[in-house]
């Protein structure tokens, strides 16, 4: 199983399931921040958008991502001030220029994200910015992944560990899924012949009856990881209970904000009251997160959902499996 | 998402630098790797410089890749 959502559209624009013998399966995994956001978090996103003098600054993937009855593109075109950002400077810049308004950032991604919202959050304190809040809706890899195993859904033989999230959390917290699952593991980095060297590593392991976590990744990853982005993501940030799509809620596997900083957090500066969230009929995300099931399995794939209309996260987000199948091509065995 | 670019380091003011991307010259936060120095590659996630690049492991996994693509092109 490719982890990372980068790693599936590298596999798939380069054709690398095609050149692979057909004695390997590639799966790809949870590893898409926009696609794990469970429909009720992101409705929590869309009610702040109505809140009067809220600005909602976000990374742009999460724009057209449908809610349960809505997106933030539409919220957007129906007058709610939503405003895509580049980054959480960006983002702390708008709320200097417009103190009378209220900035909330979505915090979506993995460990790879985590570290820059902590940083904007101290640099929020530093310069004395009361009108910044973040939504924290973070999520961490190894928790999901032994959530994955432990379902035992998915058998998988060999395991690419996601790149960037390792430059910052390192190889040790992969070290339990050789350890007591047996499952090998490499970090890959993100070039076609990265991938291949991994899937080489992988089969090595394999062959010699060995389940050890390797680094093909080495020029951008070392095994303690960054050890200044892990300090400020602990000094602003604790694990939680967190909801992913398809999976439920999966403990210690979200991050919330620490009670030193909670005069940072949306979700108790504001007021927000949800409508039962639920899921379009027909999708099947959530399995197609798991690796339980592939887009070709899905009745709405390429027909009521596509790129242009999408009806799933998968499909919206540039590194969803349903966007890589449906811009790459089909199946290829994998 | 957790797409992250090289770019080299051109110059640093406080905890901002200004890096190289593709030809275009950008601001990228330091807050993370404080200890970045000019002239080294890093690593630029949403705006911050999220590691270090290692030029050494860099040279050796490109004379790796190098090596992979030159027997893929024999066998060919």
């Amino acid at each position: 199983m490719e982890f990372c959502g980068g790693h599936t559209v590298t596999i798939f624009r380069y054709g690398i399931r095609q050149v692979l013998p057909r004695t390997i399966a590639m799966v790809s995994g949870p590893g898409c921040p926009i696609c794990v956001t469970a429909n009720a978090d992101l409705d929590k996103a869309i009610a702040l958008s109505q809140i009067p003098g809220v600005i909602i600054a976000t990374f742009g993937d999460m724009l057209k991502v449908p809610g349960s009855h809505t997106s933030l593109q539409r919220v957007k075109a129906n007058g709610a001030d939503v405003r895509t950002v580049y980054s959480t400077m960006d983002a702390l810049k708008i709320a200097e220029a417009d103190s009378n308004k209220s900035v909330v950032f979505l915090g979506i991604g993995f460990e790879t994200t985590a570290p820059t919202i902590a940083a904007s959050v101290l640099q929020a304190e530093e310069k004395e910015i009361g009108n910044y809040y973040v939504l924290s809706l973070h999520k961490l890899c190894p928790p999901v992944i032994q959530a994955i195993l432990d379902s035992g859904e998915v058998k998988l033989g060999g395991l690419i560990c996601p790149g960037h999230v390792s430059a910052i959390i390192g190889s040790h917290p992969w070290e339990f899924i050789a350890r007591d699952y047996g499952i090998p593991c490499v970090v890959s980095g993100f070039e076609p012949l990265d991938i291949l060297q991994c899937v080489d590593m992988l089969v090595a392991q394999i062959e010699n009856g060995e389940s050890r976590v390797e680094i093909a990744y080495r020029r951008g990853v070392r095994p303690e990881g960054n050890q200044q982005a892990l300090k400020l993501m602990e000094q602003v940030f604790e694990p939680c209970p967190a909801r992913w799509r398809g999976m439920g809620e999966v403990p210690d596997s979200g991050l919330k904000l620490r009670q030193e900083y909670q005069r940072f957090d949306a979700e108790l500066a504001f007021d927000i009251t949800l409508s039962p969230a639920y899921e379009p009929v027909g999708c099947i995300c959530g399995d197609i997160l798991r690796g339980v099931k592939t887009p070709l399995d899905c009745q709405l794939f390429g027909k009521t959902c596509t790129p242009q209309y999408p009806v799933g996260p998968c499909m919206v987000s540039s590194e969803g499996a349903c966007s890589a199948y449906y811009l790459y091509g089909e199946g290829f065995g994998g | 998402m957790c797409l992250a670019i090289p770019a080299v380091i051109k110059l640093i003011e406080d905890r901002e630098a200004e890096v190289e991307l593709g030809g275009i010259a950008r601001r990228v936060s330091l807050w993370l790797t404080p200890e970045a120095k000019v002239g080294d590659y890093v690593l630029v996630h949403t705006g911050y410089a999220i590691n270090i690049l290692d030029q050494e492991e860099a040279k050796e996994t490109l004379r790796l890749l190098r090596e992979i693509a030159e027997v893929a092109e024999e066998e060919g």
